[in-house]
């Protein structure tokens, strides 16, 4: 048996998203921009999804933009928002921001602008007076993440737009860990970009999308933007190229089996309990995730065994779980160490996150596959 | 391009052509047929087709070692109308971006009317009315163009292009080079193949210590120094028995040392199975702990071929250099585990006694260990053509 507990990294892909994505592929090929019938089929495809993905963000699907998923979207709302304003301003952003947040606005930094990374605390939360003092005149972005993606942190989004309102800054949440696993709607939260992947939720690479409030507008009213590639006419120019369409109707069908969130929580808070009561009975793990986390994500660490021989020796044995983010392949954590962990904590972490497929008996495989692992790798403590 | 060719010069040794032409050969029938040509000691290749792709077999011949310089050259009538028509066209877009020219002839057909002073006047005045910003400049041009009057026709050519030196792979006969995935052993690699050596390659693996990533890193810097050294036979050693023998039988600050002596052993193992007459390694004198003079005595003593240690004298950033050069750098750099980082004791001996290494070594069952591991080993051939 396998059992696949690294679904921060990516998730399998649902049935109905697989079978939307070989129906559209062999049924629905055209071009969406075609004007003849055949590319009107496959435009309906787009839209459908599109209509999909606004619903369960409670917005008008005016306002979603597809890309390539959560990296092209966290670039575009960095880079676009910076090249819409005329001056070099201020951009804040956390420490513990995913590397497409992160690289971007190091980019940014190079070329002049003002980059501020929030502090955080033990736990990987953002202080929210340090964010208020943070935010000057001049702030044209803050960008926080909604939900850690290593070790779970559900970050104070909401008072981002509170920060922001004495100025003219955009506010962008970065919501690819928290999307289809909470109820997050950008209006609620009063952000004016959102990014969401497609395949963190069970569908298919290479979708994701962009919320941007009212929408893309060329002659700057509203939300100020500016695209990152050009070319043609589709998504309204924000992000043009011909529609990845099997991916997007991937995306969409994916959406739609979204179940319901606060259910689906319950459920996963239970499992991660036992995941955390189970991992008492092996010696010396510390967790390293807040007791509030989103319980989709925890983060521990195997005291004095390092993260890459327990991970291959898990993998030997068919399970699979991360040492950190998969965008960083195998770099040190940025994350753990943004949050004060220590040296020998962070080279034994281990990152175990959950799906709506995740069952107690895969848990109890990863118990044994970690005591059995303890036994067998020699520990790197002297 | 229509008489496209390349031609092969600066070859200094007879005996070694052979070999050279053989390697040549091989490896650029990837890209079609060629008729290959030794005379007056310049080698040449000739495409049949004459839509093969000539860019890409100059990037094939500068990593051929043995080959010290080379040029794409034109193959011209022995006609000097023929000369002066195809000249300028054949090499526009270099005299086009040079300032100031020569023209450089060799007459070895002594049978060609023209002496090499009068083609250079004859040519050199061509040229100067053909591109008017041209200006001559006989001590230090941007572009020599050089006519060469040989048997089988008029060669002509713009600059050489350094070749990649050293002697054809094989006349020197075969290596092991122990290969760990850092940035040192593929440079090392690199170094004693140029000198003539066939490589072999050794690569110690410890799952789960180190992960299947770990191994595959070595392919692909393999991969890059099979571009110069043609295929390479490479050994994956099982290593975690041993490490974990060691590293419960023997005292911390000696592990390294002990490692490597076996890692020595093993590689010797399987070197002399697969006709080799040394080992390579990528150490550097104080480098790292197990670097140091007195570690490599006793590393060395683990041994009873030759041990070459190209790198033994070079600072990390020349090595690096070389790294890049090869681009071996940006794989080397990846972050994976190796079977160098597992275990790596805090405070490492740097002045191992011989008496007493062996002492601690006596724990373990030295004979059984290095032959389950060499008799463990699998086999992988590495070998990039290049396409």
């Amino acid at each position: 048996m396998e059992c696949y507990l690294d679904n921060s990294a990516t998730t399998p892909v649902c049935r109905e998203a697989a079978d939307a994505v070989y129906d559209a592929l062999l049924n629905n090929w055209g071009n969406p921009s075609s004007l003849y019938k055949k590319g009107i089929e496959a435009e309906n495809i787009v839209e459908s999804a599109r209509e999909a993905v606004a619903e369960k963000l409670s917005c008008r699907s005016e306002e979603v933009f597809f890309t390539s998923g959560g990296t092209e979207s966290n670039n575009i709302a960095v880079l676009g928002t910076a090249a819409s304003y005329g001056k070099k301003g201020r951009i804040i952003i956390s420490s513990v921001e995913h590397s497409s947040i992160e690289e971007p606005a190091k980019k940014l930094e190079k070329a002049g602008y003002d980059i501020v990374r929030l502090g955080v605390d033990r736990y990987g939360m953002i202080d929210e007076n340090e964010l208020y003092n943070a935010v000057t005149p001049d702030t044209i972005l803050i960008s926080v993440m909604a939900v850690n993606n290593e070790v779970g942190t559900i970050e104070p989004i909401r008072s981002l737009r509170r920060a922001a309102a004495k100025t003219r800054a955009l506010v962008h949440v970065d919501a690819v860990q928290a999307f289809g696993k909470t109820d997050i709607r950008p209006s609620a939260i009063g952000a004016d970009l959102m990014s969401i992947s497609s395949h963190k939720i069970h569908g298919p690479k290479g979708a994701g999308a962009l919320y941007i409030r009212g929408g893309f507008k060329k002659d700057r009213a509203g939300v100020r933007i500016s695209p990152r590639t050009f070319g043609g006419l589709q998504e309204k120019t924000l992000r043009p190229g011909t529609e990845p369409v099997p991916a997007i109707a991937g995306f969409g069908a994916a959406v739609r089996a979204l179940p319901d969130t606060a259910a689906e929580l319950k459920k996963i808070t239970l499992l991660r309990d036992y995941l955390i009561d189970s991992l008492r009975a092996v010696d010396g793990v510390v967790i390293n995730s807040p007791p509030d986390a989103l319980p989709f994500v925890t983060n521990i660490s195997v005291l004095g065994i390092k993260s890459e021989p327990m991970m291959n020796y898990l993998s030997s044995v068919g399970i699979y779980v991360s040492s950190g983010s998969a965008c960083s392949k195998g770099q040190k954590s940025r994350v753990l160490r943004a949050m004060g962990i220590s040296d020998e904590n962070i080279s034994s972490a281990l990152r175990i996150s959950f799906s709506r497929f995740t069952t107690s008996d895969e848990i109890d495989m990863l118990i044994n596959g970690i005591i059995e692992g303890r036994k067998k790798i020699r520990s790197s403590r002297r | 391009m229509k008489n496209g060719e390349v031609v092969l010069k600066g070859l200094n040794r007879r005996v070694f052509e052979d070999m050279m032409i053989k390697s040549m050969r091989r490896r650029l029938s990837v890209l079609g047929e060629w008729k290959i040509t030794l005379a007056q000691s310049a080698v040449s290749a000739e495409p049949l087709d004459e839509n093969t792709d000539l860019n890409e077999a100059v990037e094939i011949c500068r990593r051929i070692f043995g080959i010290v310089a080379l040029s794409r050259a034109a193959l011209l009538p022995k006609d000097m109308d023929a000369i002066l028509e195809n000249t300028g066209k054949y090499l526009y877009d270099e005299l086009s971006a040079a300032h100031t020219f020569k023209v450089n002839a060799k007459r070895s057909d002594k049978s060609f009317p023209y002496a090499s002073p009068k083609i250079c006047e004859i040519l050199g005045e061509r040229l100067l009315n053909e591109f008017p910003d041209l200006s001559v400049d006989v001590h230090d041009p941007d572009i020599v163009v050089t006519v060469e009057i040989r048997d089988r026709g008029a060669y002509v050519h713009g600059n050489q292009i350094k070749g990649a030196g050293g002697i054809p792979v094989g006349s020197s006969g075969k290596a092991a080079v122990l290969i760990s995935g850092g940035i040192d052993s593929p440079v090392a690699a690199w170094m004693m193949s140029k000198r003539g050596l066939r490589l072999c390659a050794v690569h110690f693996a410890s799952p789960p210590y180190t992960s299947e990533r770990a191994e595959l890193k070595v392919h692909s810097l393999l991969k890059k120094v099979s571009e110069y050294s043609g295929r390479i036979d490479l050994f994956v050693v099982p290593f975690t028995e041993i490490q974990e023998q060691i590293k419960d039988n023997c005292p911390e600050e000696l592990f390294t040392i002990i490692m490597r002596r076996f890692m020595m052993k093993v590689s010797e193992k399987i070197a002399r199975k697969n006709d080799c007459g040394a080992l390579i390694t990528g150490e550097s004198v104080g480098q790292v702990a197990s670097q140091t003079m007195y570690a490599i005595a006793c590393t060395d003593e683990a041994a009873s071929m030759p041990v070459f240690r190209p790198l033994i004298g070079m600072d990390k950033d020349e090595v690096i250099t070389i790294a890049r050069k090869i681009d071996t750098f940006d794989i080397s750099v990846l972050p994976y585990e190796d079977c160098c980082t597992v275990f790596t004791p805090k405070h490492p001996r740097t002045r191992p006694v011989l008496k007493y290494v062996l002492e601690a070594e006596s724990a373990l069952d030295c004979e059984k260990l290095v032959n389950d591991a060499a008799e463990g080993a699998r086999y992988v051939l590495i070998d990039s053509m290049r396409k």
